[in-house]
């Protein structure tokens, strides 16, 4: 699981791996589900948005290791959405960088898992973030500290489509093209909506492949919810030189992707499902 | 020996000799590399040397990365700039996880001069020694900085530490001895303390011979360590003298005399004078005319001294 040989198939992924996949991202729902809702506080629909991507990376595309979390050659990931943290918590816990049973302490007093991801408290998170519009920066420093040591680790950061709208990722944008960080590797959360409404009407960010493209990235467009276009696209970095151009996935996704009557919908964006919610979900889920 | 060196001259030279040694050290700058003295590294350490252009905020986010990947990152850039538009990326990006990172910004304080007040720093103390995890400190002249710079690097951990533009009166001989957190006496006196800063440490020693010709004994403390700021010397000072003044190239509020206000109120009261910029924004002008105008000069320091006398003899 998870290591060097299990991300081999490039271009190839079997069917067999998919099912397993899917399955993978429906038992990550159902803990992100429960953690929030034990937790009564956190970001529902983006963790949500984000699961297909967050099982493809920790289950099949990142180059890491669970028992050794700060191996030098292992590929990084930075959330730079911070607030998604229940979903990477989960892939961490899934992947066995700590118990199960931690979900269940998200958000409380002396928890190793913070409201948003903290890379001294936690074991597996590779970056301290939640302050928007910050981890691009933060995924571009890793990415030439790694070329320095001449390692070949991928660097991946996740941030969402709002978070777009902070002047900082344009700077790091810059950066990482001016820098040839070849091995840096944006997957934007794509799902459209922010705490005030839709991205397009608080503050409209497309076009989005043009602007990425003019900032001198490779840019892919997929569906962040099929396993079949997302491993492709977030390995295709791994054919890349440190001294490449980046490059950058949008992934189309669905914010509270999973449960029916959280999709879509702007007000699941920071709250917790009530109990009625969560047990109807978890029905939905098959938990 | 030289009678004036620029802090951020020193910084720059210093920092190629360091990292001669250690391979970790990488330098970033935000397109001010000829004023913060960083282009000596870039010359030198071209492929360690990270020119970010205008862009603070990615620079420190940049950084941080740097510094998870195990690097040592000096980030120089204009004290606003580095403390004050990117507050925030500093505060989170690296403060918070405790990374190892180095801000040595230049240009601090009014001295900066004709640029006026859109490139002056009087408010940077106050912001960065609210940060926890941070260590500031202030070099009081160019032969500190060398050490205070062997310190930080040997230390694991976010600094901040401020250099200014003009060059001002060397005071210590070559590795005089610096340990972060401990301020040292750098006059001894009796009748009040004197504790100082940066380039205010060279005005208050003046001021200090000037308080001599009218017979009064006057410590003075070089403070150069900001944060954690060394309580024992300070209280020392107190029951020791019963009356201080700070002196700082710094807003009144936050900075070295708030610092030191907080400490004796808590522990043992004793009258306090500060000396600073007072709640402005100050003006364009040379170095030595700003510190004329805004007060920051050996007889304003003299005349607050004898001012807390008065306040102190009151007080018995």
């Amino acid at each position: 699981m998870a290591n060097r040989e299990a991300t081999t198939g490039f271009n190839m992924v079997k069917m067999e791996d998919i099912s397993k996949l899917k399955e993978t991202a429906r038992l990550m729902r159902i803990n992100i589900l429960t953690m929030i809702h034990n937790a009564n506080s956190g970001h529902t629909g983006g963790s949500l948005s984000a699961a297909d991507i967050m099982t493809a990376l920790y289950f099949h595309v990142l180059n890491h290791n669970p028992d050794d979390p700060n191996w030098q050659e292992r590929d990084r990931f930075v959330l730079s959405k911070g607030h998604g943290a229940p979903a990477l918590y989960s892939a961490l816990a899934m992947c066995g960088y700590f118990n199960l049973k931690e979900l269940m302490t998200l958000r409380k007093l002396n928890s190793s898992l913070q409201g948003h991801p903290d890379v001294r408290k936690t074991k597996g998170v590779n970056a301290t973030s939640g302050s928007l519009g910050q981890g691009l920066s933060v995924a571009n420093g890793m990415a030439m500290g790694l070329r320095l040591e001449g390692l070949q680790s991928n660097v991946y950061v996740m941030l969402g489509d709002g978070e777009l709208q902070e002047g900082q990722i344009w700077e790091a944008a810059m950066t990482a093209a001016h820098y040839k960080l070849g091995k840096v590797m944006a997957i934007v959360d794509n799902n459209g909506l922010q705490i005030d409404g839709a991205v397009k009407d608080v503050m409209g960010i497309e076009p989005l492949y043009d602007k990425w493209k003019a900032f001198g990235w490779n840019v892919q467009v997929i569906d962040g919810h099929n396993f079949e276009e997302i491993i492709p696209a977030l390995e295709s970095v791994k054919n890349c030189n440190v001294t490449d151009t980046p490059s950058v996935v949008i992934a189309k996704t669905i914010k509270g992707k999973g449960v029916s009557f959280f999709e879509g919908l702007a007000k699941y964006h920071g709250v917790a499902p009530t109990d009625e919610e969560f047990k109807k979900a978890l029905k939905e889920l098959g938990g | 020996m030289t009678d004036t060196l620029g802090t951020r001259n020193v910084y720059g030279e210093t920092l190629v000799e360091l990292a001669r040694t250690n391979k970790d050290i990488v330098a970033l700058d935000a397109d001010l590399s000829g004023s913060t003295m960083t282009k000596l590294f870039a010359k030198e350490f071209p492929d360690r040397f990270f020119n970010m252009g205008i862009s603070e905020q990615d620079m420190m986010g940049t950084a941080a990365g740097l510094a998870l990947a195990g690097k040592i990152p000096f980030v120089s850039t204009f004290a606003i700039f580095a403390a004050g538009r990117a507050w925030e990326q500093v505060r989170q990006a690296i403060a918070y996880p405790k990374l190892n990172v180095k801000i040595v910004a230049s240009h601090g304080g009014i001295t900066v001069g004709e640029d006026g007040v859109s490139h002056q720093m009087t408010e940077d103390l106050g912001i960065m020694r609210v940060i926890p995890n941070m260590t500031v400190i202030v070099p009081a002249d160019g032969i500190e900085i060398k050490e205070i710079m062997k310190a930080a690097l040997n230390t694991d951990g976010p600094f901040y530490i401020r250099t200014s533009r003009m060059k001002f009166p060397v005071i210590f001989p070559d590795g005089v001895s610096f340990e972060i957190g401990r301020g040292a006496v750098v006059n001894e006196g009796s009748d009040i303390t004197i504790i100082a800063l940066g380039l205010m440490v060279s005005e208050s020693l003046k001021a200090a011979k000037l308080l001599k010709s009218k017979g009064i004994s006057a410590r003075v403390v070089n403070m150069s360590t900001l944060k954690p700021i060394d309580e024992n010397l300070i209280l020392s000072c107190a029951r020791e003298t019963g009356a201080i003044v700070t002196a700082e190239e710094h807003s009144m509020i936050g900075g070295l005399g708030s610092a030191v206000c907080e400490v004796i109120s808590e522990n043992y009261p004793v009258p306090v004078k500060r000396i600073g910029i007072q709640d402005r924004f100050c003006m364009s002008g040379t170095g030595d005319e700003l510190l004329d105008c805004y007060g920051l000069r050996a007889a304003d320091i003299a005349r607050a001294s004898e001012d807390v006398l008065i306040q102190k003899e009151g007080i018995r």
